[in-house]
């Protein structure tokens, strides 16, 4: 398997022709004597020579050069490992280790080419992920004097995804080639790729001299750019439904809070704040062990412990401000700066590093240009299952029964012996105990710091009138509309003045439509 | 004319004049400044911003004590007009900025080679001052005859409002809305052609502010004893029935609150020369909540209560973050919910019960 892409470098690369004389698993001990003793380009050349045989061995070789473990003895290339030595070149052991040897010294502009040649030999490597990894980097842009190499991994490469990615490396590397159908060729494999780093050079080309060639670069552009906006479409839909499950999660507490129960809670942002808190603590309780699992731990920690302080505020505090909507609003902005200055004095001002699990770190790639974060898609599964949890518990469950027929007529819930009172409590500590999941989630995206749910209360207040006070559906809807409109705004205004239009349409839309999306019906009693 | 105040209040209003007019110039000026008696001017200054935001808080108490409209965009028409003056006072230092351009240096550095278009004019004292009055009584205007014509009240507008100001402090925020983004206006040299820092012109602009703020006292008592204010006491208590009674409620409410608005663009206007610096964080929707608090703690809808609640919370405040920082946000977050718990009429309330 090694002769096609042998020959083919030693076509081009004049060194290696000493290598047939050598036996099958020799290296070519003139480029290792070069590498090891000659001086400046000589050295350079001798590893693009190492590099085009592509033998596990140069590998070997050239980690020996780039850890210091490679001396000479006279004229003899030596690797001397743990007190052993070995010839470089023919692999056989050398006992003892020579008196006069010395150790080979490679300065920087080596050590960078003997890391590039070695990236550039992984894509020899037997494990297929070393393979694509070192396919991903020469996508972004490689050497042309590669391209031996490339051709020979592509020769041996079985796996499809990896040939792909090889197929365009050489193919963007044969564009300058002195062959018209070469050229072609190269052009058309191009157009299979879906990368912009292809579009541009297919650009360059679109206005070469040959008319031909002009013809087959234009085809081949319009399909990378279609799929390009394929993926930057795909990418900002998926923008959208991210930005919208934050929203909702940051407004779904305060649809219960203040939708279905009326409380204008300032201080929601701070339950946010707490919940957020609270998984950077559980995460330190989980260092050294088990770190991956703690946000196992952390939801529900977040969760009670949001709940507990929404319900320790509704006794202490909101309960004795029921029907006076403006005074709950400052009186809870009040208990939002006692919140904020604990946490300050607790954690300090700054801002705490909440780290994400392994297996939210990273991303998954759908196409070249789209790169879609797991934290992000896990947070979107998360939002849909609380959704649905509190779907559940609100419309199947009997405190569900409970919160709804006291929300909705008060004094009747009372008479039928409902504990209205108790089920204010449970229903705030609820509302609050879900802002809490939101910065559970929230730490997993940004910075954790006493300010954090500052940023959401307006955010979240929107979103809640938007989609109509006393609708947990409506707040979903009003969600995904502001979600979207802001990601599609932000693409082409920045996301600023995004903002600001999202803002704007939304008091032009609650001064056309006072009640939000979705009215509730029946009498609306003015009070 | 209904009398606006009895003997007691006229006593009080008039040696609250005395004071700002005789005792703070005397005391500031004539009082050599090593005679314990002088009066410093970082105490001029300090007292300056105080009536300041009493204005502001002469101005929500009109709107929120009387007519029940809680706003939450007042720190927006308070930065508003603020921003028109500090762009005369940008204009007023000349070539004298960093960079000796006859651009302010924010420009020069975002290398802009021309005024923008809202900056027409700016040069002019006369077109500032009326900015000053026009952008936030205009903004007013049409956002409140919109908002009230759709009836949105209470909370939702509250809301709403919040919602303005915070889209605005974006706004404000942005190098290209050409307002000096981040940093804003500051490094002011002159007004009218006066040195801006020198005692005389800020025992100037201190007795202005004065003057302002008892103008604004009085024109605000005048507004609630007429038959105009009760209606729109009326409005607050039971809005549907006056209504009934063929009272068009969206015009007493457009009236009063671009009213207050312009109230609030002029204290804006006398607050940046005296503080000498005016950036977007004045929009941030907590500096709205906080005028609300002290309209609270003075007692709503008691006018004078407004200007003792400006007081009592920045002379606090003026206290707590030099002498204990950390623990002023705990104070404030306390007289918020103590004041809302128990004290509903606020200070004044305790006033008048004994």
């Amino acid at each position: 398997m090694l002769s096609g892409g042998r020959l083919a470098a030693a076509a081009l690369l004049p060194a290696v022709a000493v290598f047939f004389s050598g036996t099958a698993w020799a290296l070519d001990g003139a480029a290792v004597e070069k590498l090891a003793l000659g001086e400046g380009d000589e050295r350079i050349a001798a590893i693009s020579a190492l590099v085009s045989e592509g033998d596990p061995k140069a590998v070997d070789v050239l980690k020996a050069l780039a850890e210091g473990e490679m001396q000479t003895s006279g004229r003899r290339v030596l690797i001397v490992r743990g007190g052993k030595a070995m010839d470089a070149v023919t692999g056989e052991a050398v006992a003892p280790v020579p008196a006069d040897s010395e150790d080979v010294v490679a300065n920087n502009r080596l050590r960078a080419a003997v890391g590039d040649a070695l990236a550039l030999l992984r894509l020899l490597s037997p494990v297929r992920a070393e393979r694509l990894a070192s396919a991903k980097t020469l996508a972004g842009g490689a050497d042309a004097a590669t391209l031996p190499l490339v051709q020979r991994a592509l020769a041996q490469e079985s796996d499809a995804e990896i040939r792909a990615l090889l197929e365009i490396i050489a193919a963007s590397m044969q564009l300058k080639s002195e062959s018209r159908d070469a050229r072609l060729a190269a052009i058309r494999t191009l157009g299979r790729s879906s990368s912009a780093s292809s579009k541009t050079l297919l650009l360059e080309l679109a206005n070469d001299a040959d008319p031909d060639i002009r013809r087959e670069a234009h085809m081949s552009l319009d399909a990378v750019e279609k799929r390009l906006a394929l993926g930057e479409w795909l990418g900002l839909a998926f923008a959208g439904i991210s930005l919208a499950s934050i929203l909702l999660l940051a407004a779904l507490g305060l649809a219960i809070t203040y939708g279905l129960m009326g409380v204008i809670n300032m201080a929601h942002g701070e339950l946010i704040m707490i919940g957020a808190y609270t998984t950077y603590v559980v995460q330190n309780l989980f260092r050294g062990s088990a770190f991956d699992w703690y946000l196992a731990a952390a939801v529900p920690a977040a969760f009670v412990v949001s709940g507990l302080v929404g319900m320790a505020l509704e006794r202490t505090v909101i309960r004795w401000l029921y029907g006076r909507p403006l005074e709950t609003l400052l009186a809870t902005w009040g208990i939002s700066l006692i919140l904020i200055q604990a946490v300050r004095t607790l954690f300090g001002a700054q801002n705490v590093q909440v780290e994400n699990p392994a297996f939210m770190s990273g991303g998954l790639q759908v196409l070249s240009n789209l790169v879609l974060p797991w934290s992000r898609i896990y947070i979107v599964a998360f939002v849909a299952l609380v959704l649905a949890g509190m779907w559940i518990l609100l419309g199947k469950t009997r405190l569900g029964l409970f919160i709804r027929g006291v929300t909705q007529n008060r004094a009747m819930a009372s008479c039928v012996g409902v504990p209205t009172a108790r089920v204010d409590t449970w229903a705030f500590g609820l509302g609050s105990a879900i802002a809490g999941l939101a910065g559970c989630a929230l730490s997993q995206l940004g910075n954790v710091g006493p300010d954090l749910g500052q940023g959401y209360i307006v955010d979240s207040f929107l979103v809640v009138v938007f989609g109509g006070v006393g609708h947990l559906a409506g707040t979903a809807y009003a969600a995904l509309v502001l979600g979207f409109a802001n990601k599609a705004l932000e693409s082409w205004s920045g996301a600023v003045l995004a903002k600001i239009a999202v803002l704007v349409f939304i008091i032009f839309f609650i001064q056309r439509r006072p009640q939000g999306l979705f009215a509730l019906r029946g009498r609306a009693v003015d009070t | 004319m209904t009398r606006l105040y009895g003997t007691r209040g006229w006593l009080i209003l008039g040696s609250a004049a005395v004071v700002a007019f005789v005792l703070f110039p005397v005391f500031n000026l004539l009082v050599p400044a090593d005679h314990p008696l002088h009066l410093s001017n970082f105490w001029v200054t300090l007292a300056g911003k105080i009536l300041c935001y009493a204005i502001v808080a002469v101005a929500l108490d009109l709107v929120w004590g009387y007519a029940g409209i809680l706003s939450l965009g007042h720190g927006l028409f308070f930065a508003l007009g603020g921003y028109a003056m500090g762009m005369y006072l940008m204009r007023q230092i000349g070539r004298e900025g960093q960079y000796q351009s006859d651009l302010p240096d924010f420009m020069v550095f975002l290398d802009w080679k021309e005024f923008p278009w809202h900056w027409w004019n700016s040069e002019h004292f006369w077109w500032a001052a009326l900015l000053v009055v026009l952008v936030p009584g205009l903004l007013a205007f049409v956002f409140g005859f919109f908002a009230f014509r759709s009836r949105v009240k209470g909370v939702y507008f509250s809301i709403i409002t919040q919602a303005l100001t915070f889209a605005a402090m974006l706004l404000f925020f942005r190098n290209n809305t050409g307002f000096g983004g981040n940093n804003g206006f500051t490094d002011f040299k002159r007004i009218l052609g006066f040195p801006i820092t020198t005692p005389g012109t800020r025992m100037a602009l201190f007795t202005i502010t004065a003057a302002v703020l008892i103008a604004a006292l009085l024109l605000a008592r005048w507004v609630v004893t007429s038959k105009f204010g009760r209606v729109l006491t009326a409005i607050r208590d039971a809005e549907q029935r006056v209504m009934f009674c063929g009272y068009d409620a969206v015009h007493y409410k457009v009236a009063v609150f671009t009213a207050s608005a312009v109230l609030c663009g002029i204290a804006g206007s006398l607050y940046v020369p005296q503080v000498g610096i005016i950036n977007p964080s004045e929009m941030s929707p907590a500096n709205s909540i906080e005028i609300a608090i002290w309209v609270a703690v003075g007692g709503r809808g008691t006018l004078a209560g407004a200007v003792l609640g400006a007081g009592l919370v920045n002379g606090a405040k003026s206290y707590f973050t030099v002498a204990f920082p950390e623990y002023w946000l705990y104070f404030l977050g306390l007289i918020f919910v103590i004041v809302t718990l128990f004290m509903p009429r606020g200070v004044m309330g305790l006033v008048a019960r004994r």
